[in-house]
C-alpha cells in the first residue's frame, strides 16, 4: 500500500485527490493565475480568453466595481475613481510616495498607510489589492470548478514586512488562504529551472510596470538558493511611460494639465512605447480637454535618449547584487528575463551587454512569475508529496538589536537564507538589574538611530545578579513568509518574553535601498562611530565602578593624596567622555585604570581577608 | 481493542510533533471516499474529542474516533522507507482488498 504522511488537522488528502491551489501574480501593471494542470503549469484565462488582468480597479458612484480591461478603459474618462499601480500604495504612507502631485487621485493621509478618495468611499490600497485579487479568485474557481484551497501569492524581493503584511491582509480580505508570499524573481527561477532542468547561477532581471528587482540564484539538482538581492522598488515601466510623457509636454510646450489629460497622455505614452518594441517610430496624437491638439513623432533613438538613465540604474543594482553574491559576469551562466518591460528593446541590448550573453526570454516574461508561483503553490497544497523541494529565499536587511551606547548588534545578517532562527546572548550591564529593554532594529548601520526600530518590549524578571553574570538568551525567528518573531529568555530563573513583528506600515522601499547605500557609503563614520560610543560605555561603567569603591572603601584603604590623585584622573575622563574622538577618551580610560590598580588590589586583598577571617586553613581544603 | 505504533514509527511522530512545535498526539481514523469506499485519515491533533478513545504505544499518544475503530482495530502503523519514499504504513487486519494504489481499502 502506499506510504502516508501526517496531515495538519482536517486536511489529510482524500485519495485520487488533486487539491486546486493556483499562483497568483499580483502585479502593479497587470495581474495573473496560474495553475498546475496534468504536472504542467498553465496561465488561466478568463471568459474572453485574455490571461492579463490589467491592475486597475475602477469605483462607480453607484457602488459597483469594474476591474481589469474595463477599468483600464475609463482610465483616461474618470482618473480620480480609477485606481492604477496601486502596489505602489501597498503598506506606504503619505510621506514615502514621492511625487503625488503628477497623480490624479485624491490621497487621504490616514495613520500607516494612505488611503484614497473614490466616488464609492475612501479606500485603502489593501482593499483595491482586493478586489483585483477577488476577480482572480474567482477566475481560478470557474475555471478549475472548485474552491480553492490556497493561493502563492508572488511579492517583490524588496517588499519588506509591512508591504508583505498589507498583500496578506489584502488575500484575506479576498477570501484567498495564503500559502506563502514568494518572491518574484524565486517563482521566476522556479518555472524557468523545473521546466529547463538547467543548472547553474542565474540572474534574473525582472523589470516590471512599477518595480525592478535583480536577483542571483543558484540552481543545482532542484535545489533555489538566492545569493543576493538587489533593486529599485520606484523603477518600473510606469516610469518609462512617465519619461515619454514628460517627452510631451516638452515638445508640444504644455504645462499644468487636468487630471484628465495627464491620464490621456500617459496611455498614449504607454501604446508608444509598445508600438516601440517592433517598430523604429511612432506616433502620439491625442486631443487634449481644452481642444489642443498634440500631434508628435517619437523615434526609437529619441526613446532610448530619454530612458538611458533609467536602464542605467537598473544596471547599478545589478552590479550592486552581484558583489553582494561575490559573484563575476563570468560566474553567471544564464540571465533570466523577467516582466513585460523586458520586451523594451534596449533594456535586451544593455542587459545582454553587462552579462555577455544574450538573455534568456523563452518563457512569456509577464506569465513566467505566475507559472512559478503555480507550481510552488501545487507543492504546497501537498499535491507532490515525496519529491518535495528545498527553497531559499533571503532576508534584504540584517535584523538586530540594540546594545548599550545605542549600538546595533546583528543577530540575522542580510541575505541570510529563510526561514531562518538565530539565538544570541546577551547579559546585564549594571549590579542587580531585573529587566531588560529589547530593541527590535532593522538596517546594516552600526548605531541605532540609523536603522529602522522594528518593535520594543522587556523581558522583567531577572533575578538580581552581579553585571555581566546573567545570560539572557534572544532568539529572532523569520518565517517563511519572511515575517520576524523576537523571543528572550534568561537561563537562570527561565524567565520569557517575546514579540510577533508586525510592523506598522510605514518603512517605504526606497528607505530600504538608502540605508543599504548609506551603509556602504557610511561604513567608515560608523566604524568610528562604533569605536567611539564604545570607548564611552566602557568609560561610563569604569567611573561607575570607580565611584562606588571609593564610597565603600576609600576612607579605609587609600590615604587622601592618593584618593585625590584618583578624583582628578576621574575628572580628566569626565571632561573628554562626551567629546568625538576616541582615542582621547581610550588615553583617559588607560590613565584612571593605571591610577586605580593599586586600589584594586587592596579591595581584593581586603575581600579575601575577610572571607577566610575566623577560618583555619583546614576547613577550605 | 487497540491500535499500536511500532517504536520506528513512535520515533518518527515524536520528531515530526517536536519539529511542528505543538499538537497532542496523532489522530488516526478513516473516512468514507476514494475507490475501495474507504481511506485513512492521518492528521497531527491538536487537542482530544470527548469521543475519543486513546492509546498509548511507546509514549506516543493515539487518538481514534469512535466510528473509525472498527475498521481499524488490531492495526499496527510502522515507518518504512520504499525506494526513495519514506512514510507511515498501515498494517490493518481488517482490509478485505485494497485499490490499486492503496490509498483506499475495503473491509
Amino acid at each position: 500500500m502506499a506510504l502516508l504522511q501526517i496531515a495538519e488537522p482536517g486536511l489529510s488528502a482524500a485519495p485520487h485527490q488533486h487539491r486546486l491551489a493556483v499562483g497568483i501574480d499580483l502585479g502593479t501593471t497587470n495581474s495573473l493565475v496560474a495553475t498546475v494542470r496534468n504536472g504542467i503549469s498553465t496561465v488561466l484565462n478568463d471568459v474572453h480568453g485574455c490571461a492579463i488582468l490589467p491592475s486597475v480597479v475602477r469605483y462607480c458612484a453607484d457602488g459597483s466595481t469594474h476591474v481589469g480591461h474595463a477599468a483600464q478603459l475609463m482610465q483616461s474618462e474618470d482618473p480620480h475613481n480609477t485606481i492604477v499601480s496601486v502596489k505602489r500604495f501597498m503598506g506606504r504612507g503619505m510621506k514615502d510616495v514621492g511625487e503625488v502631485g503628477n497623480l490624479p487621485y485624491r490621497f487621504v493621509d490616514a495613520p500607516g498607510m494612505l488611503q484614497l478618495r473614490t466616488a464609492a468611499g475612501v479606500k485603502s490600497p489593501v482593499e483595491v489589492s482586493a478586489d483585483i485579487l477577488k476577480v482572480l479568485r474567482q477566475r481560478a474557481e470557474l475555471s478549475l470548478g472548485g474552491e480553492l484551497v490556497g493561493a502563492v501569492i508572488t511579492v517583490p524581493a524588496y517588499f519588506d514586512d509591512a508591504q508583505r503584511q498589507a498583500t496578506k491582509d489584502a488575500a484575506k480580505l479576498a477570501g484567498i488562504n495564503v500559502l506563502r508570499l514568494l518572491n518574484e524573481p524565486t517563482a521566476a527561477a522556479i518555472a524557468y529551472g523545473l521546466d529547463n532542468a538547467a543548472e547553474g547561477v542565474y540572474a534574473v532581471y525582472d523589470l516590471g510596470g512599477g518595480t525592478f528587482d535583480i536577483s542571483i540564484l543558484r540552481l543545482s539538482k532542484g535545489v533555489f538558493e538566492v545569493l543576493a538581492t538587489n533593486g529599485d522598488s520606484a523603477l518600473g515601466g510606469d516610469d518609462f511611460d512617465h519619461r515619454i510623457y514628460c517627452g510631451v509636454l516638452e515638445k508640444a510646450g504644455l504645462s499644468a494639465l487636468s487630471a484628465h489629460d495627464t491620464r490621456l497622455l500617459l496611455t498614449h505614452a504607454r501604446t508608444a512605447k509598445e508600438q516601440l518594441t517592433d517598430h523604429a517610430q511612432t506616433q502620439i496624437t491625442a486631443v487634449l480637454g481644452g481642444g489642443e491638439l498634440v500631434d508628435l513623432t517619437l523615434t526609437r533613438e529619441e526613446f532610448y535618449a530619454m530612458t538611458q538613465n533609467l536602464v542605467t540604474r537598473t544596471l547599478q543594482a545589478t552590479r550592486r547584487a552581484l558583489r553582494d553574491a561575490k559573484l563575476a559576469v563570468s560566474d553567471i551562466k544564464g540571465v533570466v528575463m523577467v516582466g513585460g518591460s523586458t520586451r523594451m528593446p534596449q533594456v535586451q541590448h544593455a542587459v545582454g551587454e553587462l552579462f555577455e550573453q544574450t538573455p534568456l526570454n523563452n518563457l512569456d516574461p509577464d506569465k513566467v512569475v505566475a507559472l512559478g508561483a503555480a507550481i510552488q503553490a501545487n507543492v504546497l497544497a501537498g499535491n507532490r508529496s515525496g519529491d518535495d523541494w528545498l527553497l531559499l529565499d533571503v532576508i534584504p536587511l540584517s535584523l538586530g538589536l540594540e546594545t548599550m551606547g545605542g549600538l546595533v548588534e546583528k543577530v540575522i545578517p542580510r541575505n541570510s537564507a529563510i526561514p531562518s532562527a538565530r539565538a544570541q546572548e546577551f547579559t546585564t550591564y549594571k549590579d542587580g538589574q531585573t529587566a531588560m529593554s529589547i530593541h527590535v532594529v532593522q538596517g546594516e548601520r552600526e548605531l541605532v538611530s540609523d536603522c529602522r526600530s522594528l518593535a520594543k518590549f522587556e523581558l522583567r524578571g531577572i533575578p538580581p545578579m552581579v553585571a555581566g553574570s546573567a545570560r539572557i538568551r534572544v532568539t529572532f525567528q523569520v518565517d517563511a513568509d519572511g515575517l520576524l518573531s523576537v523571543s528572550a529568555r534568561e537561563a537562570v530563573s527561565g524567565t520569557e518574553a517575546n514579540i510577533v513583528v508586525k510592523p506598522s506600515y510605514g518603512l517605504s522601499d526606497e528607505e530600504i535601498t538608502r540605508m543599504l547605500q548609506e551603509s556602504t557609503q557610511h561604513a567608515r563614520d560608523d566604524m568610528l562611530a562604533r569605536a567611539l560610543r564604545e570607548q564611552q560605555t566602557e568609560a561610563a561603567q569604569l567611573l561607575e565602578a570607580v565611584e562606588n569603591a571609593l564610597q565603600q572603601d576609600g576612607d579605609a584603604l587609600l590615604d587622601a593624596a592618593t584618593q585625590a590623585r584618583i578624583r582628578s584622573s576621574m575628572d580628566a575622563l569626565r571632561e573628554v567622555i562626551t567629546g568625538s574622538d576616541h582615542q582621547t577618551i581610550k588615553r583617559s580610560v588607560e590613565a584612571l585604570n593605571l591610577a586605580t590598580t593599586e586600589f584594586a588590589q587592596r579591595r581584593m586583598d581586603q575581600s579575601v581577608k575577610s572571607a577566610l577571617a575566623g577560618h583555619k586553613l583546614s576547613e577550605l581544603e | 481493542m487497540s491500535i499500536t505504533l511500532t517504536e520506528n514509527a513512535a520515533k518518527h511522530v515524536q520528531n515530526f510533533l517536536t519539529k511542528r512545535g505543538k499538537g497532542v498526539g496523532l489522530r488516526v481514523g478513516v473516512r468514507t471516499s476514494g475507490c475501495s469506499g474507504m481511506a485513512y485519515k492521518l492528521e497531527f491533533a491538536d487537542a482530544a474529542d470527548s469521543e475519543d478513545l486513546q492509546f498509548e504505544s511507546h509514549g506516543v499518544t493515539v487518538l481514534v474516533d469512535q466510528q473509525s475503530l472498527p475498521y481499524i482495530n488490531g492495526m499496527e502503523l510502522d515507518y518504512t522507507r520504499e525506494g526513495l519514499n519514506e512514510g507511515f504504513k498501515f498494517n490493518n487486519p481488517n482490509v478485505k482488498d485494497s485499490c490499486g494504489c492503496g490509498e483506499s481499502f475495503k473491509v
